[in-house]
């Protein structure tokens, strides 16, 4: 039924044209029309004020030209006032073009982001730079642990802080010298569980962490090395 | 690193405590801070508009002006602030560039006062922010393409002493530059459009033969025909030989394209020559008589716009491929669906695919010549959406190519409107106009000056007379500048007349004779001047001097005159010699000309040769 067969496809490619015709002077409504720009009005950008420069001054050890001088620069780069994962993994990776530093990032994003809301905004981002650079020893230390436990149940395990340590790694990127095998990571980690790790069981946790930290000279000089970052 | 992570920098190195305790090795200390952090507002005071920033604002970029210490150079004591004599339009870019870490192109602004902008305060263009950049580069090439045309206008003066070869390859590019060439010109295209009228007209139908058949022309009066194919060819032959000799590089001209047209147009003959005896050839022979029409390409030489229409065309190639690649696709789809629809229709035309793409075409371009119709209603229905579609498509890039065209056919006109002799000439009379003013007013004022050195006028009745300290200090440096040379400054029309002068006596040959007249005095002088004549003479061309006269008794100079050494490079070699001063030699140099110094006021005996890069003569130095 060839012939036939043609001519049914041409009155249906007529009917078509009829079809886009009518629909050019708006005879035929389609349905579609109504729903077409409803989902752009939703908010694109949230915007988050920060509590007063008081409350902030009393929450952190800055004074308040700190707390302001902060705040400008956090803006600058943020002016909805929320840092969301992606942002803060571009931030950090721009310190290190040579590696990749997203990994890194994302652990530490974590670490700020404290009541895991998905976004820092400036009260964590002050809150968690105070404790970084005015806190005591101790808090450094509970910091740098709160960024080694992943989950966040107080214990670090081998695969947690081979997690960190990769990430670390990742950060030098390839160029380096002498190169990074794909080990290292892994004999880091197992030098810094025999050194925590007193009771061998596998896990580190927050006291043995301290305690071991605290004997360490090296360790102890090194964190009072940023006291004047700001 | 951009601006805004900048400022996260301090937390990024706070973050860094996370590595301290699984750190094997000592960390390295800190840098020492420098004393206090400034978190300071400072004030850039541009042109009277005050900018207000942070230091750290500025700081984040170190390796700019406003970023590192050389600001320091502008800072003002008295108001505290940092003074620029720059336009404050302009540096609102700027500034919003360390604000924001982008800097963005404002579209009303001029290309070069922007790229001005930028190199002053040490700003790199190609940072330029995506949103500004396409128009940043636009503006640029447009820009540089004027200026390349502006340059290729005056590099039109003729160079000196060109060899035969070049000065018949300039004969050839440019018609106009001598009467030869220019006939030349006329004569080959006569003789093109003579070669295709008789290509043509060989084909008419032209009388009765006995036998009462209509034979064309060029079997008629065979022997004619050829002696002017002959002629033509001689002529073309020529021309070519001659053009392959002249070409600065004989393979890459021989690659160009007018060249392999010329080839073409005249390879038929010579091998219609060649193959004349055989028959069996001959009907090729015919074929190859087609390609005598390349001929009338020829006159793309002799006509600029069928250049451009070439150059369009070269251009435009991805859309004349994009415009083919999109009739062939709706031609195959179309013809089969004709010729599927007009299977059935008895007698129908559409015997094949391939038939049917006959009719797609004709249809798609709305030629319709009518051969074949579609009889089947199907078939019309598709042959009428083929029609109406085929305009569509063919409309599409048509715009596209138009445009192309329609930019370089402006692009030449303004070429040409510039490279017409009138405005040039006027911008260059203001220009010289408004050089003479200062210049005329030095001499002025030195004329004045040695009325004064004479009279010995005191200090202050000099300066009462210079019009102003500011040209007062500045007659003064051009003063010192023509005691270092021991040259003067002269103007326009002495250094004419002497020219001419100089010129009328003694012709300018190359030989660096020494033609003293009416005796030398200061022979120290001349003696040097002969000495460095030798080297002057390897390093640009001739250099021939005359010495000067002065004669007491004389009131009027003689002038002497220096034929210009035109390269620029001696010019510096030169006036960087201040060496043997002493006995007020001369450096030989380029212009020279005489001061016409008012006889009373001839200072001492010595011969003074009074020569000097004058202004307006570096000017006419590269004009000559």
């Amino acid at each position: 039924m060839g012939l036939d067969g043609m001519e049914v496809i041409a009155i249906v490619v007529v009917v078509g044209l009829f079809y886009v015709v009518l629909k050019q002077f708006g005879i035929w409504e389609p349905l579609s029309l109504e729903e077409s720009n409803d989902g752009d009005l939703e908010l694109s950008m949230v915007r988050h004020q920060p509590e007063g420069l008081d409350q902030l001054q009393v929450q952190t050890k800055f004074t308040r030209k700190e707390l302001q001088s902060l705040y400008r620069g956090f803006k600058n780069e943020c002016p909805s006032g929320l840092v969301d994962e992606e942002t803060f993994k571009t931030i950090y990776s721009q310190f290190f073009p040579q590696g990749d530093a997203t990994t890194y990032a994302h652990f530490l994003f974590n670490a700020f982001d404290m009541d895991r809301s998905g976004s820092i905004r400036f009260e964590d981002f002050v809150i968690g730079l105070s404790v970084l650079l005015r806190g005591s020893v101790t808090e450094k230390l509970r910091w740098a642990f709160n960024l080694y436990d992943i989950n966040k149940d107080g214990y670090v395990t081998k695969e947690e802080m081979l997690a960190i340590m990769t990430s670390i790694y990742d950060m030098m990127g390839r160029y380096t010298l002498p190169s990074v095998r794909d080990d290292s990571p892994f004999d880091h980690v197992e030098k810094f569980f025999q050194k925590m790790d007193r009771n061998r069981d596998g896990v580190v946790t927050i006291d043995e962490f301290i305690e071991t930290c605290q004997k360490d000279e090296s360790i102890m000089a090194s964190m009072q090395l940023f006291e004047n970052v700001i | 690193m951009a601006a805004g992570v900048a400022a996260w920098l301090p937390f990024a190195r706070a973050a860094a405590i996370g590595w301290m305790p699984v750190a094997n090795l000592p960390m390295p200390v800190a840098p020492a801070e420098k004393s206090k952090r400034r978190e300071e507002l400072i004030i850039l005071n541009v042109s009277g508009r005050r900018f207000q920033t942070w230091r750290n604002t500025l700081d984040r970029y170190p390796d700019t002006l406003l970023g590192s210490s050389e600001k320091e150079f502008f800072y003002n004591e008295e108001t505290k602030e940092y003074f620029f004599d720059r336009d404050p339009d302009l540096f609102r870019s700027v500034l919003n560039f360390y604000r924001t870490g982008k800097l963005h192109y404002p579209r009303y602004e001029c290309i070069a006062s922007y790229d001005e902008e930028l190199a002053f305060f040490g700003i790199q263009p190609e940072i330029i922010g995506d949103c500004c950049y396409e128009e940043y580069k636009d503006r640029k090439r447009e820009n540089a393409e004027r200026l390349m045309d502006d340059q290729e206008d005056n590099k039109d003066n003729k160079p000196p002493n060109m060899t035969c070869r070049e000065t018949m390859w300039r004969a050839f590019e440019n018609p106009h530059t001598s009467t030869m060439a220019l006939v030349f010109y006329y004569v080959t295209g006569f003789f093109i459009a003579i070669s295709v009228i008789t290509n043509v007209v060989e084909t008419v139908p032209c009388g009765l033969v006995p036998n009462q058949k209509e034979v064309p022309c060029g079997v008629r009066y065979t022997v004619a025909f050829f002696c002017m194919d002959t002629a033509c060819v001689m002529i073309f032959t020529v021309e070519y030989l001659m053009r392959l000799f002249a070409a600065p590089s004989r393979y890459r001209f021989m690659r160009s394209v007018m060249s392999i047209i010329d080839v073409v147009a005249i390879l038929p003959y010579y091998i219609g020559l060649v193959m004349t005896d055989n028959e069996d050839v001959s009907g090729a022979f015919v074929t190859l008589r087609v390609f005598r029409v390349f001929r009338i390409f020829k006159f793309s030489r002799h006509s600029q716009g069928l250049r451009i229409l070439g150059y369009t065309l070269k251009s435009c190639a991805s859309e004349l491929g994009f415009l083919l690649f999109s009739l062939t696709m709706a031609i195959i789809i179309f013809a089969t669906v004709m010729f599927y629809a007009e299977k059935g229709s008895t007698s129908s035309k559409f015997t094949s695919i391939p038939a049917s793409f006959w009719y797609t075409i004709v249809t798609m371009t709305t030629l319709g010549y009518g051969d074949m119709v579609p009889k089947t209603i199907a078939g019309k229905i598709f042959g009428s959406i083929c029609s109406l579609s085929g305009v569509l498509v063919i409309a599409l890039p048509v715009p596209v190519i138009v445009s192309n065209f329609s930019r370089i056919y402006h692009q030449n006109q303004r070429a040409d409107k510039r490279r017409a002799q009138k405005m040039q000439k006027a911008r260059l009379a203001r220009i010289r106009i408004s050089r003479e003013g200062t210049s005329s007013a030095f001499l002025h004022s030195k004329r004045n000056g040695l009325f004064n050195e004479v009279l010995e006028l005191t200090e202050d009745q000099r300066l009462s007379k210079s019009t102003s300290l500011l040209e007062s200090q500045h007659h003064h440096l051009l003063h010192c500048l023509e005691k270092t040379t021991n040259h003067e400054f002269v103007d326009e029309q002495y250094y004419q007349q002497s020219y001419l002068e100089a010129g009328m006596q003694n012709y300018p040959s190359q030989s660096p004779s020494l033609s003293s007249r009416e005796g030398v005095t200061g022979t120290c002088c001349t003696r040097r001047s002969k000495k460095h004549h030798t080297p002057l003479q390897n390093a640009s061309g001739p250099a021939h001097m005359q010495p000067l006269t002065h004669t007491h008794q004389q009131g009027l100079q003689e002038l002497s005159t220096i034929h210009i050494s035109t390269s620029r490079s001696s010019l510096n070699m030169r006036v960087d010699e201040p060496g043997a001063l002493n006995c007020q030699s001369s450096q030989i140099t380029t212009a020279i000309i005489s001061i016409p110094t008012p006889p009373v006021t001839t200072p001492d005996g010595d011969a003074h040769l009074p020569v000097g890069p004058t202004y307006q003569n570096v000017v006419k130095v590269s004009a000559l």
